[in-house]
């Protein structure tokens, strides 16, 4: 049985989201996938490949370059058009807002190419929450260590235990509203400053 | 007076200095506007974020509104122009290479677009001869200036685009990696990306913009129709916070501080000596005293002011290179979507000269000369195509049979 479903063409220099945006549409039972993460000889791609649906990802520089090539369609046999239902107003915010740009040949009915915008769709969401949370993580994990290095300096400094270092943090981060993290940022960097160099946290 | 919240977007290039001016300097806030700027990275991404309503106004090319208005463009947009951004800025740049070729074929000086033309033309001419592909030429858009201004260079100098040399878009600042890899053996791009490629020695400036067609324009004033529509007051503020912020880009004391602010990361990101090259008029080292000043002119000669015979004969070339099908419909569409009424309303306030007429004859001013203004002295500078031909917005239809011919 030939494959029923549009052939797609997935654009983004990003490669770990290109890979997701892949699997999420052969989970939907696409076998004709294409990811390219690179612009180079595209052109020539596109022409072997005839993709009936291009998802670019909008920040790319190069997708003006990739819409002069869709509308002289020397590489693209048909003509192709932004998104596939001019009048599907909120399919193309929702597209827009989640960073994706999709072109679709001429002729294509719009059930057909919804399911693989909305999947484009999710999964660049999804791809953001991802980056939101690792950036998260990673001002977690950089909080702990500053934390660290000031209970250090307490520990050292002020003979305390960790225990007591801690709470003393705590207390003047609630006393002057601050966070904690904040607190102990500005007692590293008096350390610093006032050359007691041992804060420089490789413990 | 309260306080509008504008958001404009922009694309890193030294044109888009009279935004980041408008902003940095003060200019959007006297007039009561808080402008934020947000750089883009493909004109695409800017009429689709605006066509989505995430900003009211865009630095753009100034063929852009029009393809909006002929439906030209993939996703539809419906966009006024009420003050252009500045006249030339352009410069053809190709590869070393290319350029030591052309000097031996036909030595020239540059920018004289129809001596450097035809060193080009008798370089296209031997490699035809050899058997060896077609140059490959860079423009930024298939709607733009660049694209235009480039063309009818070429086909001027008896170079048929898309035939004799090949027409490739490349976003601006890749362009000089692009020459210096071989991908391409020219382009036509604003700065400082010609500057850019000139510094690492990958290009050299063979023509410019300002040489070409002079006193012609290049990026424009966009906002949403239906928010200039809804909103003209601010709209109005907002014209004046940038004619204000042109008038300071224009003054040759305030250069250096100009280039210092537009090389900053969140706008251009260059080296402020290199785009301080296109501010001076110092991008080719022969330019005369009147070049140079012609080069980029955000403020003097009427530059913000948006001549409907600009958009009518970016939409002549539309026609010229199969882009539309001429219709008279198409052409006051073309015409309609620069807006001089916008412009005078408001500026009108401020009793500066504006231009009393709509559309000009573009070719006709060899010389600086006073014109017909709204109130004081208005000096147009020369607009000459380096060809000698005119450009008449009341004879559109054989200007097009005409250039059928050429």
């Amino acid at each position: 049985m030939p494959s029923q479903l549009p052939s797609v063409l997935v654009v983004d220099d990003n490669s770990v989201r290109a890979a997701i945006i892949e699997a999420g549409l052969r989970e939907a039972g696409h076998d004709r996938v294409t990811v390219v993460t690179d612009v180079t000889g595209i052109a020539g791609k596109i022409a072997v490949l005839e993709p009936d649906v291009i998802v670019i990802d909008l920040e790319n520089p190069n997708r003006d370059m990739l819409e002069n090539m869709f509308q002289l369609s020397r590489a693209v046999k048909r003509p192709i058009a932004m998104f596939v239902d001019r009048s599907d107003r909120e399919s193309i915010e929702r597209a827009i807002e989640a960073g994706v740009s999709a072109y679709v040949v001429d002729g294509l009915r719009r059930e057909r190419v919804k399911p693989i915008l909305d999947m484009a769709i999710s999964r660049f969401n999804a791809y953001s929450r991802l980056e939101r949370e690792l950036e998260d993580a990673r001002n977690a994990l950089q909080s702990r260590k500053i934390i660290d290095q000031a209970k250090g300096l307490l520990i050292r400094s002020r003979s305390m235990s960790e225990d007591e270092a801690y709470t003393l943090l705590r207390k003047t981060a609630m006393n002057q509203n601050r966070k904690i993290s904040d607190v102990a940022q500005s007692l590293v960097l008096a350390a610093e400053m006032l050359g007691k160099g041992e804060a420089d946290g490789d413990d | 007076m309260a306080t509008t919240d504008i958001t404009a977007a922009f694309l890193p290039l030294t044109d888009s200095a009279i935004f980041v001016a408008a902003r940095e300097c003060g200019f959007a806030e006297e007039e009561g506007i808080a402008l934020s700027l947000l750089r883009e990275t493909s004109w695409a991404n800017i009429r689709d974020r605006m066509a989505i309503g995430q900003f009211e106004a865009a630095h753009m090319l100034a063929p852009m509104p029009i393809a909006f208005a002929l439906g030209l463009t993939p996703l539809a947009l419906d966009v006024v122009v009420p003050m252009a951004m500045g006249l030339g800025g352009n410069a053809v740049t190709v590869s070393a290479a290319l350029f030591g070729a052309m000097q031996q074929a036909a030595p020239f000086s540059p920018p004289d677009p129809a001596a450097v033309g035809r060193a080009l033309k008798a370089v296209v001419d031997r490699r035809k001869a050899d058997g060896e592909p077609p140059l490959q030429f860079g423009v930024v858009h298939a709607h733009s200036g660049h694209n235009f201004e480039l063309r009818y260079w070429l086909a001027a100098s008896g170079i048929v685009p898309d035939v004799d040399v090949e027409i490739v878009v490349v976003p601006p600042p890749f362009m000089p990696d692009a020459l210096a890899s071989g991908q391409i053996d020219g382009f036509c791009v604003g700065e400082p990306w010609n500057s850019v490629a000139v510094s690492t020695g990958a290009g050299r400036i063979a023509t410019v913009k300002s040489a070409i067609w002079k006193s012609s324009p290049e990026k424009v004033l966009g906002v949403r129709a239906d928010w200039a529509m809804r909103n003209d007051d601010a709209l109005s503020r907002l014209v004046r916070g940038l004619y204000r912020a042109a008038e300071w880009c224009g003054n040759p004391d305030n250069c250096g501080a100009l280039s210092h602010i537009l090389a900053r990361p969140e706008y251009i990101g260059q080296p402020a000596a290199l785009i301080a090259r296109a501010l001076e008029g110092t991008v080719v080292d022969s330019l005369s005293a009147g070049d140079k000043a012609r080069f980029f002119e955000p403020f003097a000669h009427a530059a913000t002011f948006p001549w409907q015979s600009h958009a009518l004969w970016f939409y002549s070339q539309m026609v010229r290179w199969g882009q539309v099908k001429h219709t008279s419909a198409h052409a006051e569409a073309a015409r309609r979507c620069y807006r001089p009424d916008l412009y005078r309303a408001a500026l009108q306030p401020l009793g500066v000269p504006i231009p009393a007429a709509n559309a000009k004859v573009e070719g006709a001013l060899t010389e600086t000369e006073p014109v017909g203004a709204t109130s004081g002295a208005l000096l147009l500078g020369p607009d000459g195509f380096f060809d000698g031909q005119i450009f008449d917005p009341d004879r559109l239809d054989t200007y097009l049979s005409e250039q059928a011919k050429r």
